[in-house]
């Protein structure tokens, strides 16, 4: 049958159903997890279960001896919800990206599924549940079948600590930090685990490049954290941001030039970390056919793309947290959340600060998470050699640099506090100004082909 | 390797300005419109109508002024192209075209064909976009067997033969054709055996249908030429049997509908004779 009956008026509408669904799905299913993240990441804490435990099953929460099961069954609540907000993080985000990376490149992107292709996420991860699970003949089957589950383990236990606003954070771990950066290394171990295994020499090359390069970087991505440690003198997640503030001369990163610079090589070791480009030498489809991943199928090469997709979340919240004022709102103190608190179950005041802190704390991880797709589709792969270089020759030694600056900064600071609050101000106006500048360059670079910005025909 | 402080400190230079120009024109495309057109239901025009006229598409032809020589069907290297050639029962000095089938699955857009035809009946045309959910509703029938066309005899001198609009005809046999129609279904391997035994009674009382009878049965070409060796030159028929053969070997995969093709005599008699 032909595809184009009649000329012009040939354009065929989404059906209204699909509209409709992709919409709902669209809107209800970030707005729906985040609801869902924001209500019962306070409610399961334990003083509040240990409240309910008291009025409502009336037993003291001190010496029962079923508390322990309700505490696990909060855990695995809080579990399941998590990732699930990875599962549909990153399958949202494949879609984003693919729309994304078609605008760049001249193209249209998905756009048959749906609004907008928006249920093609959906449709990638039917299609990859209903394929086969393939073993190749002379893998090491046991480990083969196990290493996207340590991808998966390192990934999703990163959200344990990972704050999304004011009190919803699982936990608040005094080692938060410390305890993200070596949960992660066993992401390293799923991918050698999966190159060793597959008995197949692009998954070993792509297996063993990713283990010189996550080892490499883990070295400047180390040093980089140490400078918000430095200056908010605690590894806790909470207690890092706590030390910031909502505006953004009182975000780490412009309270200390060391922190500025550091805050892009953290960026950028953290990008080499998460293998993604310009550092996905370890999966570099031009070389290695897909890298350690090459000869996996189905559902676990559908985990090992959840893991890599949903790994820019954890990118973009550390960097917020750390660098960027996490769920800070502007004027703000942070004695007034304790403050409404009170005993019991929250009042709805209390509710709403969670809510606006999990809002700002979500949009600036977006906001991050889209520079990274961004970065990804313009610059190309680098080599070998270069990836080594630059972590070695460029980003170690400046990450060192930065930290001996910023002992002595917080020497002078605690001297001199004002110098601080200059930096910040100072700091913050180089960044509007650069912004501008960049959005000036931009926009020259549209008129200079006689273009002009039109974001319609998504 | 020696590095001064000077590359060293411009090598940095260089990865900054690279991203901040780099990032600023990715950034300008994703702000522009896209260049791309969403093929198919959001193009302007019906993409056939943009394609160059010498675009190499569905092949077409215009049984009006096909003279029925088969030097398309002696070109095609893939042997994508079968013609049957008959006498009329009514006027024995009149040949009819049986079956033209050309199978678009199999074609290579090579127009080799196209080249030897004298009255440029044979074209290929813009046309592409007819995905059809069987393999086999691909092949194109250019002559209907129960209505065969007589074939065209040039003018002496002649330069310019009459055809119908490039494309039209095609066209309407897309459109005429459901994307999920069932394919057309063949008789078992088997069958091929049993008309065989039963084709030269048939055969040798019409006198007409050898082309169709001769494939079943090697032996019986003698047989078959022998009825009707008054009007058609041996050479002619003896290439019309082998063409045959092959579509009736691996149960015509041109076949009209495998009944009609195994008693070919039967159908083709009623029809020829209006
Ligand atoms: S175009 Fe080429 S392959 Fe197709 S029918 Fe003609 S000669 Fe055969
Ligand atoms: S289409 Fe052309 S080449 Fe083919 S049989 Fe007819 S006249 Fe001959």
């Amino acid at each position: 049958m032909s595809a184009l009956p009649t000329p012009a008026p040939a354009r065929a509408k989404t059906p209204r159903l699909a509209a409709a669904v992709s919409i709902a799905a669209a809107v209800g299913l970030p707005v729906g997890l985040f609801a869902l993240i924001l209500f019962i990441v306070p409610v399961l804490q334990p003083d509040l279960l240990d409240a309910f435990i008291r009025e409502r099953l009336h037993h003291d929460p001190a010496t029962w001896a079923w508390r322990d099961a309700v505490y696990a069954v909060a855990l695995v609540v809080l579990a399941f919800v998590f990732a699930n907000f990875a599962a549909i993080f990153s399958g949202i985000l494949s879609w984003w990206e693919r729309r994304v990376a078609g605008r760049i490149q001249s193209r249209i992107g998905p756009n048959r599924a749906g609004v907008g292709g928006f249920l093609v996420w959906i449709a990638d991860a039917v299609k990859l549940l209903l394929k086969e699970d393939l073993v190749p003949a002379d893998a090491d089957r046991i480990l083969f079948r196990a290493a996207p589950y340590f991808v998966m383990a390192g990934f999703i236990l990163t959200f344990v600590v990972l704050p999304f606003g004011e009190s919803i954070a699982v936990t608040d771990m005094n080692v938060g930090l410390f305890y993200i950066t070596s949960i992660t290394a066993l992401v390293v171990v799923g991918i050698l685990l999966s190159g060793w295994s597959s008995n197949s020499k692009w998954a070993l090359f792509g297996g063993m490049r990713s283990a010189a390069q996550v080892v490499s970087y883990e070295i400047p991505a180390g040093l980089a954290i140490m400078i918000p440690v430095l200056m908010a003198g605690t590894l806790s997640m909470q207690g890092i941001i706590r030390a910031q503030g909502g505006l953004p001369w009182q975000w780490f990163m412009f309270r200390n030039p060391a922190a500025f610079v550091t805050f892009f090589i953290f960026f950028t070791s953290q990008l080499a970390e998460a293998n993604r480009t310009p550092f996905d030498l370890p999966e570099a489809e031009s070389e290695l056919v897909a890298g350690y991943l090459s000869e996996y199928s189905g559902f676990r090469f559908a985990l090992f793309f959840l893991a890599e997709w949903g790994n820019l979340w954890v990118m973009a919240a550390m960097a917020v947290t750390i660098f960027l004022g996490g769920w800070q709102i502007p004027f703000v103190p942070n004695e007034l959340y304790g403050q409404l608190k009170g005993i019991g179950f929250p009042p709805l005041a209390w509710w709403g600060l969670q809510a606006a802190s999990m809002a700002i704390f979500a949009v600036k991880t977006i906001f991050l998470v889209n520079v990274i797709v961004w970065i990804r589709w313009t610059l190309p792969r680098i080599r070998v050699d270069q990836m080594m270089s630059l972590c070695w020759k460029y980003l170690v030694p400046v990450s060192f640099a930065c930290f001996l600056f910023t002992l002595l900064w917080q020497i002078a600071v605690a001297a001199v506090p004002a110098l601080e609050t200059a930096m910040g101000l100072g700091l913050t106006a180089a960044a509007v100004v650069l912004a501008v500048l960049f959005a000036r360059q931009t926009h020259r670079n549209i008129a200079a082909v006689g273009d002009r910005i039109d974001l319609s025909n998504w | 390797m020696n590095q001064s402080a000077a590359t060293y400190l411009g090598n940095i230079k260089d990865t900054v300005q690279s991203f901040w120009h780099g990032m600023s024109i990715t950034l300008s495309y994703l702000l522009r419109r896209p260049t791309t057109i969403q093929y198919p239901d959001r193009t302007p025009l019906p993409v056939r109508d943009t394609l160059p006229p010498r675009y190499r598409g569905f092949l077409e032809v215009d049984a009006d002024i096909c003279t029925g020589c088969q030097a398309c069907e002696r070109a095609c290297p893939i042997g994508c192209i079968q013609i049957n050639l008959e006498k009329d029962a009514a006027n024995p000095k009149q040949r009819v075209v049986t079956q033209f089938d050309i199978d678009e699955a199999k074609c290579m857009f090579c127009g080799l064909c196209v080249e030897p035809c004298p009255t440029g009946a044979i074209q290929h045309t813009r046309e592409f976009e007819a995905s059809q959910r069987s393999v086999r509703n691909l092949t194109f029938r250019w002559a209907d067997p129960l209505k065969p066309f007589p074939v065209y005899k040039v003018a002496k001198g002649a330069e310019y033969f009459p055809r119908a609009p490039l494309g039209s005809l095609v066209r309407a046999k897309i459109e005429a054709r459901r994307w999920d129609a069932p394919p057309p279904e063949f008789l078992p391997p088997e069958a091929p055996k049993p008309p065989a035994a039963k084709a030269p009674p048939p055969a040798a009382p019409v006198a007409k249908p050898s082309a169709a009878a001769a494939p079943a049965a090697p032996a019986p070409k003698p047989a078959a030429a022998a009825p009707v060796p008054e009007a058609k030159p041996a050479e002619l028929l003896k290439a019309a049997a082998e063409t045959a053969a092959p579509a009736a070997a691996p149960a015509a995969p041109a076949a009209p509908s495998p009944a009609p093709a195994a008693e070919a005599p039967v159908p083709t008699t009623p029809e020829v004779k209006p």
